[in-house]
């Protein structure tokens, strides 16, 4: 079991001092300008963040603020208008296997199966391996997933959180340096939304590939998070507050719960969100 | 709500033989039961209806060319002659019935009596062939042709070069229409420069499209003329029912779920692997029902096709029929309508089985 603590795994940014090679995702100046009729609409201006390595972020915001704009932006599916954003110091130009995108929607392939879809990504990155390994890898991630009877579904024959399931599944198995994670969660019932926290997060200790991850659910931002980045409200939206979460790793739905810094960082977000 | 159940029952093919199946097979829900016999029950009194309909028109009809006939006669040749003539017509004799809509019951004598004929040319053509056998074994250790029947071709001959027409019309629409879609759907300035002339040849007629290949397939292509005219009405039906097919499949490959189109994006897929993994699987739905509605085109317009080309098809029949006007012509007619009716709703059926097939949610192959 991994016993890192977050305080490794954590720059000192609240000093300002950043470590440069501890830093996965740096994103700086950001800027970005939907042009309209009535002249540009900025929904990012002057956004900086710096996301370290092994780091879990979450992102809280209201709807329309921009946080999924942000997201896309650095898995290079939309065009930044300003600033930088760069992996590992080298600039981000258009997607790539190496930001792993978790979809709001599970967008699974349904003329696929569960297998296949996760082979689709992961032939394409271990092209090198065989034939048997990589199918060895799918299944390895299914398997932690809780999908071992489901291997040969079709992903249309399976439940919406089966299928993001295999989302989850999909995104480890080409084993990103960065793992976005776009409301991952914001379509299932609070049950299952449960579970695959557990399963995100279990495989996450494992793993301990840098996510950044968008929620609307206050609770969910503390439980899987490093820190919480709280954004402003759109317009020229930008960071707004950021709360570092001190619980140890791994944690469990009830010690989180049990902790007496909970509410006060349930508080905290809340406040601003309200503001 | 109607329209709900029309279309419900549209996606399930060969939904009406389901009730003659739950009929057959022995059922204990007895809702079930119930149900599928109400369902068996209205198509057979909707039959029923359109039958005694059709009869008590053509009776109408009958009576109304009769009279006609008759006052005819009354002016032009006096009282005799009429009373001769209502006479005639009363007897049933051939010569001087009233030529109009036949009743049903005419139109099923004519079916029999066109499958006794196809049964005695087949006689015939067997015959023929024996009696050849010799011969053309001779003709052939020489090195010439083997003398092949000639004699006219069956009902059910016509049927069949009709069907093999579509066919090969169809294959021609597919080859032709699937390509140029994905690559015109892959590429938004292909797809502008294709558009005008999409747009400008889609509404053109059957009637049109025969005469331009008539004129190109005449200069190119020298076969015997039954070749030719099969060559030119298959093209011509190709030409005119791919457009369904075309549009559908640029559309199908243009408008690919964006959230694939990104995953594809995100893992970096090359342009072979996008397209017949994530495009072409997505966009198959469409593709099957551009090929339905092509393939229902196909059937329709052949129909003038063959007319026009003088293929040995169902188009010529009914045309040589009505040219004829011998007293069965016109139930023959009917009898050809009510069989491309039928082959055309089996082909739709069929199709309609192919396409179920291959959307998401029964598709086996990937």
């Amino acid at each position: 079991m991994n016993t890192a603590t977050i305080d490794t795994a954590r720059g000192t940014s609240e000093n300002g001092i950043l470590y440069p090679s501890k830093v996965m995702l740096d994103l700086s100046k950001l800027k970005k300008v939907y042009p309209t009729p009535k002249g540009d609409y900025v929904v990012l201006e002057d956004l900086d963040l710096q996301i370290m390595k092994e780091e879990f972020v979450t992102i809280i915001g209201h709807s329309g603020c921009g946080k999924t704009t942000m997201l896309s932006m650095i898995a290079g599916l939309n065009p930044i208008s300003g600033g930088n954003i760069a992996v590992l110091g080298n600039p981000v130009k258009g997607p790539g296997p190496d930001r792993g995108v978790i979809f709001q929607s599970p967008s699974l392939m349904p003329w696929m199966t569960a297998l296949q879809n996760v082979l689709l990504g992961v032939n394409q990155v271990f092209s090198h391996a065989t034939k048997a390994q990589r199918k060895d890898i799918a299944k390895y991630y299914l398997h932690k997933v809780g999908l071992d009877g489901a291997f040969n579904k079709k992903a249309s024959e399976l439940s919406q959180g089966m299928q993001q399931r295999v989302g989850i599944a999909r995104a480890f198995a080409i084993k990103p340096k960065v793992l976005l994670l776009d409301e991952p969660f914001g379509m299932l019932d609070s049950l299952t939304r449960g579970e695959l926290q557990d399963i995100l997060i279990e495989i996450w200790n494992k793993e301990k590939i840098t996510a950044v991850m968008i929620t609307h659910d206050v609770d969910e931002a503390i439980f899987l998070a490093d820190r919480v980045v709280m954004m402003t409200s759109g317009p020229r939206a930008k960071i707004g507050d950021i709360l570092n979460i001190d619980f140890q790793r791994p944690r469990t739905r009830k010690s989180v719960l049990d902790h007496p810094d909970y509410y006060t960082y349930r508080k905290h977000l809340i406040d601003f969100l309200e503001h | 709500m109607e329209q709900e159940i029309i279309l419900k029952k549209d996606r399930q093919p060969f939904s009406f033989v389901k009730p003659l199946v739950a009929k057959l097979t022995p059922k204990f829900n007895r809702g079930d039961l119930l149900g599928s016999l109400k369902k068996t029950g209205i198509t057979v009194i909707s039959i029923l209806l359109f039958i005694g309909l059709w009869h008590w028109g053509a009776k109408a009809l009958y009576d109304v060319e009769a009279d006609y006939k008759i006052e005819k006669a009354l002016t032009e040749r006096g009282a005799e002659a009429a009373a001769a003539e209502r006479a005639c017509i009363a007897s049933g004799d051939s010569s001087c019935q009233p030529n109009t809509l036949p009743s049903p019951s005419q139109v099923w004598a004519s079916l029999q009596s066109l499958i006794a004929d196809h049964k005695i040319i087949k006689a015939d053509k067997a015959a023929f062939v024996e009696k050849m056998a010799a011969t053309n074994a001779k003709l052939t250790a020489k090195g010439k042709d083997p003398i092949v029947y000639t004699g006219r071709a069956s009902f059910i001959d016509i049927v069949f070069t009709s069907i093999r027409t579509v066919f090969a019309g169809f294959l021609l629409a597919l080859l032709i229409a699937v390509p140029i879609g994905i690559i015109i759907g892959l590429s938004a300035p292909l797809r502008s420069a294709f558009n005008w002339f999409i747009q400008v040849f889609k509404p053109v007629s059957p009637v049109v499209w025969y005469l331009l290949v008539f004129m190109i397939v005449k200069t190119l292509y020298i076969g015997d003329s039954t070749d030719n005219a099969f060559v030119i009405s298959f093209i011509s039906v190709g030409l005119c029912a791919m457009w369904a097919t075309l549009v559908n499949t640029a559309m199908g490959v243009s408008s690919v779920d964006k959230d694939y189109i990104n995953v594809a994006k995100v893992l970096k897929l090359g342009t072979f692997q996008k397209v017949f993994k994530v495009i072409l699987p997505s966009s198959l739905p469409l593709i099957f029902t551009g090929l339905r509605i092509t393939l229902s085109v196909a059937w329709m317009v052949l129909i003038a096709i063959e007319l026009l080309a003088q293929s040995q098809g169902l188009g010529l029949f009914v045309w040589e029929e009505f040219q004829n006007g011998a007293n069965d012509s016109n139930s023959k007619i009917i009898v050809a309508m009510f069989v491309i009716g039928i082959i055309g709703f089996l082909l739709d059926r069929f199709m309609l089985t192919v396409q179920n097939m291959v959307s998401f949610n029964k598709n086996e192959a990937v």
